[in-house]
């Protein structure tokens, strides 16, 4: 029986977003991001211990098999709180961040899209806040809302409205003068139309690239604040105030402490290699 | 040139008034009456009165504004009631410490990155891609590291392991260079990335084949030549730069138990201390706005092309 031969199928060119093409370090922090989101998802799943039960007879255990990155001053299990953590620090992370941007999309896109007076009066709002160091004035917003999860929240989220606002103005005004916006409008579709079509998806096309960017600043800005003792309270697990409780016992341990931070850098690192990456794929396509 | 000049100070005058009106208007905005925004967390008989009476909140909103505007010009900030003390007296008497630290923060941060900018800047065909690799992950890496967790490693390592440097205090120049180092080094990163940039795209200029031809080495050639071209995106940097020292020096007051405008900051945001926290707030930004004003026109000076367009 003779076999048949089918003709060798085309060799495959490795595409744009085939594994050979995105290089080893994305790779990695995507692998990162991927596990954290598992520990967000699903803490139990990495961890048996729990993050505030504490064990008086095991306080301040260096690093073990059993205990991976060791206790804390009470007894309570180190990895199992930065794991836990993971949830508080990236989700007010996130939510801030989200503030930023959907403050941030709709001044931004008003002045690309304004006259020159909306524009200019749009591009003074990001300059005045950004004249405003960014840690100073989330804490002037922190002093009048008071302190807490959700208003440091708002208050991360207010400082980074000029750093969103100015990419995506400037991104509206490219999308505004592109020339298929000019083809569009010529060929007599509405203005509603021509937005919701043509300019909005190609403005939002940044959106994931600058979010991702900034997401790492957003987390460090929020554990900042928690570290300073304006956030959750302990004994909440978040990385910013684990950072404040390991402070105290610097002197006789470094575990509370260097874990907790490690996640922070690890995470910031993470997402902003990945979101270069997606600049460099992304900035290709819109200009 | 004139009229640059003349548009951009005013620019930085406007951005410092809406600065100053979006701080009155927060204060009125919120919630609740304006003497107890203004108490914090106090109450004691006549205080309320007093608030009243030095903010003139028994008259008109466009008067207190306008006194508002007034008081700020003569550099008068009002009165802290939590610390009993004018609030400009509080600062003075903290500035010193918090001036310290950020300079040599900032002076630390400059020469950091000039080195490491000018040494790693791959000119595509000379110097091995390695050291812009290790560069840029040097960079990535300082500014990945919150401020307060590198400053604890700092002390980890060099005050209660090698115990060179004390934990804290201010009290002379050793317990200086832990917390200039913390405040420097994410600083430093950015500053480095921008440099790296600039120098990266000044080497391709053909100004600089011109000085290989004569013979003139590498280093030479980046330091005399190149450098120069690679600090002009910097000094745009100018205010930003001053800015974040400013906020940074919050946390690395606070991580090194020094005094300073930033402890006296966040202890007026626990306390609810509105004044202290809105003064200290204006003054960031007026020394920022002053700073980047006078860059901006210093630009035009430097760099004569601008003048033309």
């Amino acid at each position: 029986m003779s076999e048949i031969i089918y003709p060798a199928p085309p060799s495959k060119r490795p595409s744009e977003w085939s594994i050979q093409a995105i290089p080893a370090s994305v790779l990695l922090a995507g692998t990162f991001v991927l596990a954290l989101a598992v520990a967000i998802a699903f803490p139990p799943l990495v961890t048996h211990f729990d993050p505030l039960t504490s064990d008086i007879a095991q306080t301040l255990q260096p690093p073990s098999l059993q205990h991976w990155f060791g206790t804390d001053r009470i007894g309570r299990d180190v990895f199992s709180r930065v794991i836990y953590g993971a949830r508080y620090s990236l989700l007010i992370g996130l939510a801030s961040m989200l503030v930023s941007l959907a403050i941030g999309l709709v001044i931004g896109m008003t002045a690309g899209l304004g006259k020159r007076l909306t524009d200019e009066s749009a591009s003074r709002v990001f300059d005045v806040l950004s004249a405003f160091p960014p840690i100073l004035l989330s804490l002037f917003v922190v002093t009048f809302l008071g302190q807490g999860i959700v208003n440091i929240a708002i208050a991360v989220g207010i400082a980074g409205i000029p750093k969103f606002g100015r990419v995506l103005r400037s991104q509206t005004l490219v999308v505004r003068r592109a020339d298929y916006v000019t083809h569009a409008v010529s060929y007599g579709l509405s203005r509603t139309r021509v937005f919701l079509r043509h300019v909005l998806p190609n403005v939002l096309v940044v959106v994931p690239v600058i979010a991702t960017i900034d997401i790492g600043s957003a987390i460090i800005a929020v554990s900042a604040l928690s570290f300073l003792g304006l956030g959750p309270q302990p004994p909440t697990p978040e990385w910013g105030v684990m950072l404040a409780e390991g402070r105290d016992v610097l002197r006789v341990a470094w575990w509370p402490s260097v874990f907790p931070g490690l996640a922070i850098t690890l995470t910031v690192i993470a997402f902003s290699v990945i979101g270069k990456f997606l600049q460099r794929k992304v900035e290709g396509r819109t200009r | 040139m004139l009229g640059k000049i003349v548009t951009r100070l005013l620019t930085g005058v406007l951005v410092m008034w809406l600065a100053a009106t979006a701080a009155f208007v927060a204060i009125h905005a919120l919630p609740g009456r304006i003497e107890d925004v203004l108490a914090g967390d106090l109450a004691y008989p006549g205080l309320r009165e007093a608030i009243a009476a030095q903010w003139g909140l028994d008259r008109s909103l466009l008067w207190q504004y306008g006194q508002f505007l007034l008081r700020l010009g003569h550099a008068d900030l009002g009165t802290s009631f939590v610390m009993q003390q004018p609030v400009s007296d509080v600062l003075r008497s903290q500035l010193l410490p918090t001036a310290e630290l950020a300079g040599s923060a900032g002076l630390l941060a400059i020469a950091l990155a000039i080195l490491i900018a000018t040494l790693t800047a791959g000119s595509a065909s000379r110097q091995g891609a390695w050291a812009t690799r290790i560069a840029s992950v040097l960079e990535l890496t300082f500014t990945s590291i919150p401020v307060f967790w590198l400053g604890m490693l700092l002390l980890i390592a060099f005050s209660f392991q090698l115990r060179i440097f004390p934990v804290s205090g201010a009290s002379n120049w050793r317990s200086l260079v832990l917390p200039a180092v913390t405040l420097a080094l994410p600083t430093a990163g950015i500053l480095s990335q921008v440099m790296r940039e600039a120098l990266e795209a000044a080497l391709e200029k053909p100004f600089v084949t011109t000085i290989r031809s004569r013979g003139v080495g590498e280093l030479a050639l980046r330091f005399r030549h190149v450098l120069r071209h690679a600090l002009l995106p910097v000094v745009t940097l100018g205010g930003w730069l001053i800015g974040s020292l400013l906020g940074g020096a919050v946390i690395t007051e606070r991580m090194f138990g020094r005094p300073g405008i930033g402890s006296v900051t966040l202890h007026a945001v626990t306390a609810q201390d509105v004044p202290v926290v809105l003064a200290v707030v204006l003054l960031a930004a007026f020394v920022h706005v002053v700073i980047s004003t006078l860059l901006d026109v210093a630009y035009l000076f430097i760099d004569p092309r601008l003048r033309s367009q």
